[in-house]
């Protein structure tokens, strides 16, 4: 009854295209949009925003980044920790050696530096696929891992291996508040989604996704695969750089280099498996899930007033992690955003039922 | 069926063509050459190598011997999506459609050659990045209301019935506005109505654009009907060439197509 | 092999210079080269275990096992707990009864659903089972570091010293972990060669729907897959259990086996082991020699080489011979 299309009628391609045809979507944008930039900073508490609501803006930028790569264009990859690691490190060591650059140049370049280092190790992807393609990745994981470690010019020769950032300052203005950190995050995550939304409507997203339904075909019609996959890597590893600058300086702070370790990258896998495949809004849906589940997994036992160890209850986190993702990946492989459209379909028909 | 054509030039010709996969051998040693604006069908018993030939044109396979000249470019071999950007375009067999796509979606990808705009206008979709959306969704609109599945272009191809997949699959082809057509079995799986709609699509394609047609087909009828010459292997070797009356009539062929061993 | 394919004999030409390098040039004792060279083979010889496991479950099933690590760490876990309350063979059978019931359950409850669907969601899968066995294995059996006591004497013992100075130190539980490893390993090739049952296997491995067509029953030689990957998962347990004690960091032996399987080929068994050879002997010849040659050229804070090396050795051997040295090439037809 109220979500119906019934009298929207288009008259142009350009009306027919755009990225929400629907006026009631366009109005749960607009109230989504208000209610992140203007309510939520004023009556989330301070908790709330440094431990859920930036993690989880940061973690939906890099899972959309690796959404792009793998959901998009059928790229398997299991290292893009690495690539937020490239980028965190790049944002550093820019940030120290040319002080005065304002942060958006620097996330900027971490960006580009992840986007390159992205599509040397997206090379390979031209001869090999699937899970060969996973374990290539693992070898820039693993590399990337010792690279941030022993080479000690990354880490401006720190002895303890880790690094501290300095303020940030964006033209003048000091990052120095959670609200200000998080409208920030939320500024530039909300344009990157943007950004991707358009990139996957327009021909290198066709390309992408002709690429992962069936190479053989989009070669015939002329696609060319190298300029496809590695466009791909090259955008996934540049929004994943940014994402780890982001990660490394308005969340952590300072960090070791095992803060981008194989455990990341898993999580982002999971984060867009169990989001949705292919979809802008699973990346978050997954961020989502990935974040807030061991926080209520963690508390669960206090609510329901059982003692338990932390050890024990890190050992039930892993059980009911693996068990969920095995449940997802039986129940709905397309993930939650799957269930959302469905929930939409049946949203359109309602109070009827069919 | 005669209608008027100007039947110019060969465009397309193959030269000695050789291709084996491993122990088996394909194709040997093929020869034969196709006229700009004709229709010209590739026919033979199954297993006769009549994919490989299609796929060797554009690239798909490699010949080990052989060669393939195209608008007067000669090749050993080529990349598909050379193959494409030169002029060819091709439909499969087994319907290599994007599954994860909708109908227009899958025709757009078609327009890919021709579209310019950066990334970043892409990402920003602005200025050229806007236009070029628009303009080719205009031009991948006329070829739906061409083919007549207007009212399918939202759905997902995996959910089409089988007959319009396949002109979805030549819908996306056409897309390319090529100079030659490979169509590899256009009327599989078809039921006689939805034959001939493909093949009044078929003619009109060759007709208004004056796209030159290759083309394998099973059916005698249509290959009779719709083709201005046709080449018949067996085995991997070309065992007639010429006009479909001419080829009925050999004996070559009849014996390839009774099973009688020679 | 090396017909027509310069790059990979190139690769291998540089995998055997690297190999006689330290030898070559003098830049260690002889002894101590023997040394480091069996102690990778030793390293190796877990590796191909391991390894073992994933071939023969991606043969059968076409699903790639990353729960195999996990597998190894749950069955030396029960094997080391167990052994607490009655002599270890006995508590390696009741592992071997686990194991078969673990593999009867994974069948059911994870494989028989997914059945139909692409090869990175069955990946998914098995990283699912990782997850959820690494966290009930410590559960119910706990997490701290436990010991395997084969009964037999860990101190190296001297051997060659008329042929090397200083003689070689050689650990008596390496040897008997090879011996074991090697009688698995014939065992096997027996069990699949002149079995019925190893027979269809085979015939499932190589094609799913004809074999069925016969009337081999999948299902139920999943489950037998399993059940053996179990066992070598067992045997790797039991091996390196002994060897290091039984620590939750087992299961990030999954990861090193990757590239074995990479160099071996995914669907062989002596690729298995050979990948598994030259993975470890590499590793520890980079780790011990390469190793300070980077720390001093780059400055570099400290080793850990072998963190990497199985991997790029592996990507290499992806650009060049991505079917590794056994496994099957893969033909795209259209």
């Amino acid at each position: 009854m109220f979500y119906r299309e019934n009298g929207q009628f288009k008259t142009t391609y350009a009306a027919d295209q755009q990225m929400l045809p629907i006026r009631q979507d366009r109005l749960f944008m607009l109230a989504l949009v208000v209610l992140a930039f203007a309510v939520v900073p004023f009556i989330a508490s301070d908790y709330m925003i440094r431990a859920i609501l930036i993690p989880f803006l940061i973690l939906a930028l890099a899972a959309l980044g690796l959404n792009l790569l793998t959901g998009y264009c059928g790229q398997v990859s299991l290292g893009h920790g690495a690539f937020m690691a490239v980028g965190a490190y790049a944002a550093y060591n820019i940030a120290i050696r040319v002080p005065g650059l304002s942060f958006l140049v620097v996330l900027v370049l971490a960006g580009l530096a992840a986007a390159l280092v992205g599509m040397i190790f997206g090379i390979p992807s031209l001869r090999i696929k699937g899970l060969y393609l996973a374990v290539a990745t693992l070898a820039a994981q693993f590399f990337f891992d010792w690279v941030f470690a022993r080479v000690k010019w990354f880490t401006n020769y720190a002895p303890s291996g880790s690094v501290s950032v300095p303020n940030i300052d964006l033209f003048g203005l000091v990052l120095n508040t959670p609200q200000r950190k998080y409208l920030f995050v939320l500024a530039i995550v909300a344009l990157f989604a943007l950004l991707a939304k358009n990139l996957v409507r327009a021909r290198v997203g066709r390309s992408w996704m002709a690429i992962r339904d069936m190479d053989v075909a989009a070669e015939v019609i002329g696609i060319r695969p190298m300029a496809a996959k590695l466009s791909a890597f090259a955008v996934s590893s540049f929004y994943c750089g940014v994402a780890g600058a982001l990660w490394g300086f308005i969340h952590l702070g300072s960090w070791e280099p095992l803060a981008f370790s194989i455990t990341l990258s898993l999580n982002l896998l999971f984060m867009i498996i169990i989001g949705g495949l292919g979809s802008i809004l699973g990346s978050f849906f997954g961020a989502a899930f990935i974040v807030v589940l061991p926080i209520l997994l963690n508390q669960a036992p206090t609510w329901l007033g059982i003692p338990m160890s932390t050890s024990m209850i890190s050992h039930l986190e892993f059980m009911i992690f693996g068990a969920l993702i095995i449940f997802f990946l039986i129940a709905e492989p397309h993930g939650l955003a799957r269930l959302w459209a469905i929930g939409k379909e049946k949203l359109r028909l309602w109070p009827f039922p069919h | 069926m005669q209608h008027a054509r100007r039947i110019g030039e060969p465009i397309l010709t193959v030269e000695g063509v050789s291709l084996s996969f491993g122990g088996v051998r394909a194709l040997q040693n093929v020869s034969f050459d196709v006229r700009e604006h004709e229709i010209r069908a590739i026919i033979g018993p199954n297993g006769a190598g009549k994919s490989s030939m299609l796929n060797v044109i554009n690239g798909v396979y490699h010949p080990q011997d052989g060669r393939i000249t195209f608008a007067g470019k000669v090749r050993h071999q080529v990349d598909p999506h050379e193959a494409a950007e030169r002029g060819i375009a091709r439909t499969f067999q087994s319907l290599a459609l994007f599954k994860g796509m909708s109908v227009l979606d899958n025709i757009m990808t078609g327009r890919n050659l021709k579209m310019r705009a950066n990334l970043l206008l892409q990402a920003l979709r602005i200025g050229p990045a806007l236009r070029e959306e628009i303009e080719h969704r205009a031009v991948v609109e006329r070829i739906i209301d061409f083919l007549e599945i207007q009212a399918h272009r939202k759905t997902p191809v995996g959910r089409l019935p089988y007959g319009l997949q396949k002109r979805v699959d030549l819908a996306r082809a056409l897309a390319l506005e090529p100079r030659v057509l490979l169509l590899d079995e256009p009327m599989a799986g078809m039921n006689l109505e939805e034959k001939q709609d493909m093949c009044r699509f078929i003619l009109d394609v060759n007709d208004q654009f004056g796209t030159t047609i290759v083309l394998i087909e099973h059916d005698m009828s249509v290959v009779m009907d719709i083709s201005d010459r046709v080449v018949v292997l067996d085995y991997g070797r070309k065992i007639a060439d010429g006009t479909p009356d001419a080829v009925r009539a050999d004996q070559a062929v009849i014996d390839a197509y009774l099973g009688v061993s020679h | 092999m090396l017909k027509r394919n310069w790059p990979v004999a190139a690769l291998i030409a540089l995998l055997v210079a690297g190999l006689v390098a330290p030898l070559a040039t003098g830049a260690s004792p002889a002894g101590f080269y023997v040394e480091v060279v069996l102690g990778g083979l030793m390293a190796g010889v877990l590796y191909s275990l391991v390894a073992l496991g994933f071939v023969l479950i991606f043969k059968a099933s076409g699903v790639f096992n990353f729960a195999q690590g996990a597998m190894v760490l749950f069955a030396a876990l029960s094997v080391a707990r167990m052994a607490e309350v009655m002599p270890w063979w006995l508590a390696a059978l009741l592992a071997v009864a686990i194991m078969v019931a673990l593999a009867w359950l994974i069948e059911r409850l994870v494989l028989r659903p997914l059945v139909n669907q692409e090869a990175i969601a069955l990946l998914m899968a098995t990283l699912g089972v990782t997850y959820f066995l690494d966290g009930f294995g410590q559960t119910v059996w706990g997490s701290d570091i436990y010991e395997i006591n084969l009964g037999i004497a860990k101190e190296p013992v001297m051997v060659l010293d008329r042929l090397f100075q200083g003689g070689i130190l050689v650990n008596k539980e390496d040897f008997v972990a090879a011996v074991a490893a090697a009688a698995l390993v014939a065992g096997l090739a027996l069990f699949f060669q002149k079995t019925p049952t190893g027979r269809a296997l085979r015939a499932v491995a190589d094609d799913h729907q004809a074999a069925q067509s016969i009337g081999i029953p999948l299902n139920r030689i999943w489950v037998i897959v399993w059940s053996v990957a179990g066992v070598v998962a067992l045997v790797a347990g039991v091996i390196w259990g002994a060897k290091l004690g039984v620590q939750f960091s087992i299961s990030q032996v999954a990861l090193k086996a990757l590239p074995v399987v990479i160099l071996g080929g995914f669907t062989s068994v002596p690729g298995a082991i050979v990948g598994g050879l030259i993975i470890g002997v590499g590793e520890k010849l980079a780790e011990v020699f390469l190793g300070p040659v980077l720390v001093k050229a780059f400055d570099l804070a400290g080793g850990g080489i072998e963190n990497w090396f199985a991997y790029m050795l592996a990507l290499l051997f992806l650009l060049v011979r991505p079917e590794g040295l056994f496994g099957e090439k893969h033909i795209d037809r259209v």
